[in-house]
């Protein structure tokens, strides 16, 4: 056990790229946290280079307070788990698992026992004999996560462990990696690019983009407080609603019609020196039915009117969408979003808007609507640097 | 927390093997490292022949009179190519080349079917094909000649008493050609299976669902999809059928013009141990299979193999 | 899996046999002739009326044979050694490593691969006469290994692509040295590719006869192959036919033996090089 810190971590290859700048991260003893960003955003890299299987151009990495930066991964004593699992064909599960314990010179007995306890947490002891080849997904992924427990290292590293199960079982796994990180109470540094297990598995989230610490927060902190559009774009399911707006005379001209703003988003503004133009962002669930919302209410926020294109109903709410007149927001912030979620060859439909509203909502495909959404909660961006403007750390 | 900073946006399109540059230079050392033993033993027993032999072909050179070695220019060439049994020996290779191959490509796809798709005894159509490409080609030889041989053989018994199939040129020829298919459409089988395999099951199946029938499906669907193997199978047999030499040595020894280029060479070198004209030889038979090589490669754009920059 | 009905069985029943008669007949009768009598070796049956193993113990008590069979052996095994040796480093460089003169050195043995052997008998002739490597071990050996080099480094490279070099990675975390790593994860996997390829380096070696009948003399490295050709029987005017039959069938043996055990390598072997590309 023990903590992990970057300091000024850099990684420069040979060709002059640069990876990862200057990451600063403070990992407590026992915490678990979760490197997200979008492909290519250096979160592997730094994983790789607290494992010890990439050198480290510039900073130092310490663990335990040792540094580590010229260490050989056998001796900085942290176990990995990788996509792809790497397990050894060739090896029984029980070999598998054992590798790491015959490679430190354990005894006999204790390499028997260890394997015996890490199969029974991971419910594998019925499989121990058989070779990886034989085992399903959900299995192979088990038995990698067993060959970095049973040595009992200092930390865990897990380069996107759930990728290659499919939604079910990675929702399953999901909730196991987190009792399981709980119960051994082991340093965990965690790669992906899925936005949903940053949210729920880690204490906090690093937010990588272009080898660049965008912040580090918990996640509920990141999902309510993002400090740039980057961020509040990436982090929550479906994403924030983006769409250009003009700040004149403490009101906002918008897509959705000209909104007052509320004192909080007023005084962030201010004090920001918010320009002229800004991007509007608002998540999905602040906007509501118009009819559902009581009068009072009605009052805090906007109303406005549109024509519902798709209604999905999940049971227990309902995602209406539309698109407004008024064109995109447009920032290189956004940008990059769109190239990570695929949509960049997309054809411009203008802006769509996603809304998730109650189950007793009466909207219909096709019908217009009349809908609500709360203007305390809206949050306001600079296109040009994509900071957040009202942006505030309570 | 830091904001982005557009400013210091650092390229991250390399994610590639992560080195630092003593770490490449070292790389690219082990790597010519490893790679000079096997490059020096094949450049010393190709290149250095290859043109001592271009030498040896300009040069008066007869084992039987060495003192008579003299430089004579293209001499030899103009010898060799003005020589009826040169030009006898060149149809001979070519006609066995393009009709062994012709054969074995159909039959050789055949096989390629049966082995990918039989539902019965699949490792055993597999093992027994292998004994043709792995049997010793002079041993089969052998089982063919006896087997020709009149009284001696079972075929020849077949064909009828009076006639001795290897003392005539046309029977002789074909012997050679069964001899040749025989021994090598398995190879071209395993060739052209892995090919086959590449063929995606879910595309035939869009292809009956779109209507074509099963030769449609083998003809438009397969085949476009396995043109490449189908191709490096092809060229890899052509040059290999070009140089045929253990079965017409076996079967005919070369008499009735059914001589290869390669058995001629043989015979100027070997028996008549005339160095220049036997070099000559190797030349030309060098420039031919260049040709029949670059026709594949630049007409037909077969790939060649390992063309493809190996990556990790 | 879809049901195979009793016609389909049928069906491929008669083709597995057609192909299994196409493949065996030769070799079958090379085994016949070599069990016949020698009254009964011009009977022309495909199977032998009178059995006999006289030509097998003709054919060890002649020095022909024997000196033949021991050249053939030592010859390709060591060629296969040296060539496996010498393949694994250049394909393992080929496959992992990046370096300049990759692809001519790819090329360069694509161009040995396809190269007209007759086309270097007469210089080698030549130059192994006046090098006093005619007639030698070494003398075959050399051309063996450079033909059976190309072979050696597209199978092996093919191979090595495959394996999933990620482990290398994962056993340094699970606290391996890089030499561990190569011991106990790496040189496993990389076997079966290593193995396959001797064979069939060892099958190409094993079937020279142009090099074989070319570069040798006498039976101090002349190879079964080539010496078949010298068989006269027991006295000049007796039939070797017997004698020779007997002889393939002996050096006939390795090869049903590789091919019954490792059919399935062969063929991974043989194909995997063309399909890679």
């Amino acid at each position: 056990m023990a903590e992990i810190v970057l300091d000024k971590v850099t990684k420069r290859y040979a060709d002059g790229a640069l990876a990862v700048s200057d990451v600063n991260i403070e990992i407590a003893d026992g915490e678990f946290v979760i490197l997200v960003g979008p492909s290519g955003c250096g979160k592997s890299t730094t994983l790789n280079m607290i494992a010890g299987l990439e050198d480290i151009t510039g900073g130092e990495l310490r663990i335990g307070g040792v540094r580590m930066n010229e260490k050989a991964p056998k001796d900085r004593d942290i176990a990995m788990v990788f996509q792809s699992y790497a397990l050894y064909p060739h090896m029984t599960v029980r070999e598998n698992m054992a590798f790491p314990l015959r490679l430190a010179k354990v005894d006999n007995a204790t390499v028997t026992r260890k394997v015996e306890e890490a199969a029974a947490i991971l419910d594998l002891k019925a499989h121990l004999d058989r070779k990886p080849a034989n085992l399903s997904g959900g299995q192979r992924q088990r038995v990698a996560m067993g060959r970095a427990i049973v040595r009992s290292p200092k930390a865990f590293l897990m380069d996107e462990p759930l990728s290659n199960l499919d939604a079910k079982l990675r929702g399953q796994m999901r909730t196991s990696v987190s009792r399981l990180q709980k119960q051994l109470g082991t340093t965990t540094v965690y790669v992906t690019h899925d936005q949903t297990e940053a949210m729920t598995l880690g204490d906090r989230v690093v937010v990588l983009r272009g080898g660049l610490v965008q912040q580090i927060g918990a996640p509920q902190f990141l999902y309510d407080h993002p400090a740039n559009l980057f961020v509040a774009g990436f982090i929550g399911a479906p994403a924030m609603n983006f769409l250009p707006a003009t700040l004149e005379n403490g009101s906002l001209s918008t897509p959705l019609g000209t909104v007052a703003l509320t004192d909080r988003v007023r005084r962030a503004a201010e004090a920001a020196d918010a320009p002229r133009e800004v991007i509007m962002g608002v998540r999905p669930e602040h906007f509501e039915d118009a009819s559902l919302v009581d009068a009072a209410a009605l009052d805090r926020g906007a109303s406005f009117d549109a024509q519902v294109e798709v209604l999905e109903s999940m049971g227990a709410e309902k995602f209406a969408y539309f698109s407004v007149e008024g064109g995109e927001a447009h920032a290189s912030d956004l940008a990059d979003l769109a190239a990570d979620a695929g949509s960049a060859g997309v054809p411009d439909t203008g802006s769509q808007v996603v809304t998730r509203l109650s189950a007793a909502s009466a909207v219909a495909e096709g019908q217009p609507a009349k809908f609500w959404f709360d203007t305390d909660k809206v949050q306001l961006f600079d296109p040009a640097s994509g900071a957040n403007l009202t942006y505030s750390a309570d | 927390m830091s904001q982005t900073t557009e400013a210091a946006r650092p390229a991250t399109t390399h994610r590639a093997k992560p080195v630092l540059s003593e770490g490449k230079r070292a790389e690219r050392r082990l790597g010519l490292l490893l790679c000079a033993p096997a490059a020096i033993v094949m450049l010393a027993v190709t290149g250095w022949p290859i043109i001592y032999s271009v030498w040896l072909s300009l040069q008066r050179y007869d084992l039987r009179f060495p003192d008579k070695q003299e430089f004579v220019g293209l001499a030899n060439y103009g010898t060799v190519l003005s020589n009826g049994y040169w030009w006898t020996a060149f149809g001979t290779t070519a006609l066995i080349t393009v009709v062994s191959v012709a054969i074995e490509l159909v039959l050789g796809m055949a096989l390629a079917l049966i082995m990918h798709r039989t539902l019965v005894g699949r490792g055993l159509v597999r093992t027994v094909s292998l004994i043709p490409y792995g049997i010793v080609t002079v041993v089969a030889a052998f089982s063919w000649k006896f087997a020709w041989t009149p009284d001696t053989g079972y075929l020849a018994k077949l064909v009828g008493p009076d006639t001795a199939v290897l003392t005539e040129k046309l029977p002789a020829l074909s012997a050679i050609i069964l001899a040749e298919v025989w021994k090598t459409t398995p190879f071209m089988a395993l060739l052209l299976m892995a090919g086959l395999a590449l063929v995606p099951d879910d595309l035939l199946k869009a292809a009956s669902m779109d209507g074509a029938g099963p030769w449609q499906r083998f003809t438009k669907v397969m085949l476009p999809v396995m043109k490449p193997a189908i191709l490096v199978a092809l060229l890899f047999r052509t040059l290999d059928a070009f140089r045929i030499f253990d079965n017409i040595f076996i079967l005919t020894g070369g008499s009735q013009g059914t001589g290869s280029v390669s058995m001629q060479t043989y015979d100027n070198l070997i028996r008549g141990l005339n160095l220049g004209i036997g070099s000559t030889m190797s030349v030309l038979i060098f420039i031919a299979v260049a040709i029949v090589a670059f026709v594949f490669i630049k007409v037909f754009g077969t790939a060649a193999p390992g063309s493809d920059p190996g990556r990790r | 899996m879809a049901v195979i009905t009793t016609g389909k069985r049928v069906r491929w029943t008669i083709i597995d046999v057609i192909v299994v008669v196409y493949a065996l007949v030769p070799v079958l009768w090379t085994l016949s002739l070599s069990f016949k009598s020698k009254a009964t070796i011009g009977d022309g049956s495909f199977i032998p009326q009178e059995w006999s193993v006289q030509s097998y113990v003709d054919i060890f008590q002649t020095n022909d044979f024997l000196l033949a069979l021991v050249n053939s052996i030592g010859i390709s095994l060591i060629a296969t050694a040296i060539a496996v040796v010498l393949g694994t480093m250049a394909a393992y460089a080929i496959a992992r490593l990046d370096f300049p003169g990759k692809t001519a050195l790819v090329g360069f043995s694509l161009l040995v691969a396809m190269f007209p052997q007759v086309s270097l008998v007469s210089p080698l002739f030549s130059i192994e006469r006046s090098l006093s490597l005619f007639d030698t071990w070494p003398g075959l050996i050399l051309p063996y290994i450079t033909f059976a080099l190309p072979l050696a480094i597209y199978t092996l490279s093919a191979f090595f692509r495959e394996i999933p070099w990620e482990l290398e990675k994962a056993a340094k975390m699970d606290g391996a040295t890089p030499a561990q790593a190569f011991r106990r994860v790496i040189a496993p996997l990389a076997a079966p590719g290593v193995f396959t390829t001797a064979i069939l380096v060892f099958i190409f070696c094993w079937n020279d006869f142009l090099f074989a009948i070319s570069l040798t003399a006498t039976t101090r490295s002349r190879t079964v192959p080539a010496a078949l050709q010298f068989f006269t029987g027991a006295s000049q005017f007796e039939d070797p036919t017997g004698q020779i039959c007997a002889a393939a069938v002996v050096i006939t043996i390795p090869i049903v033996l590789f091919v019954l055990f490792f059919q399935r390598r062969i063929v991974a072997g043989l194909t995997s090089g063309a399909v890679k590309g």
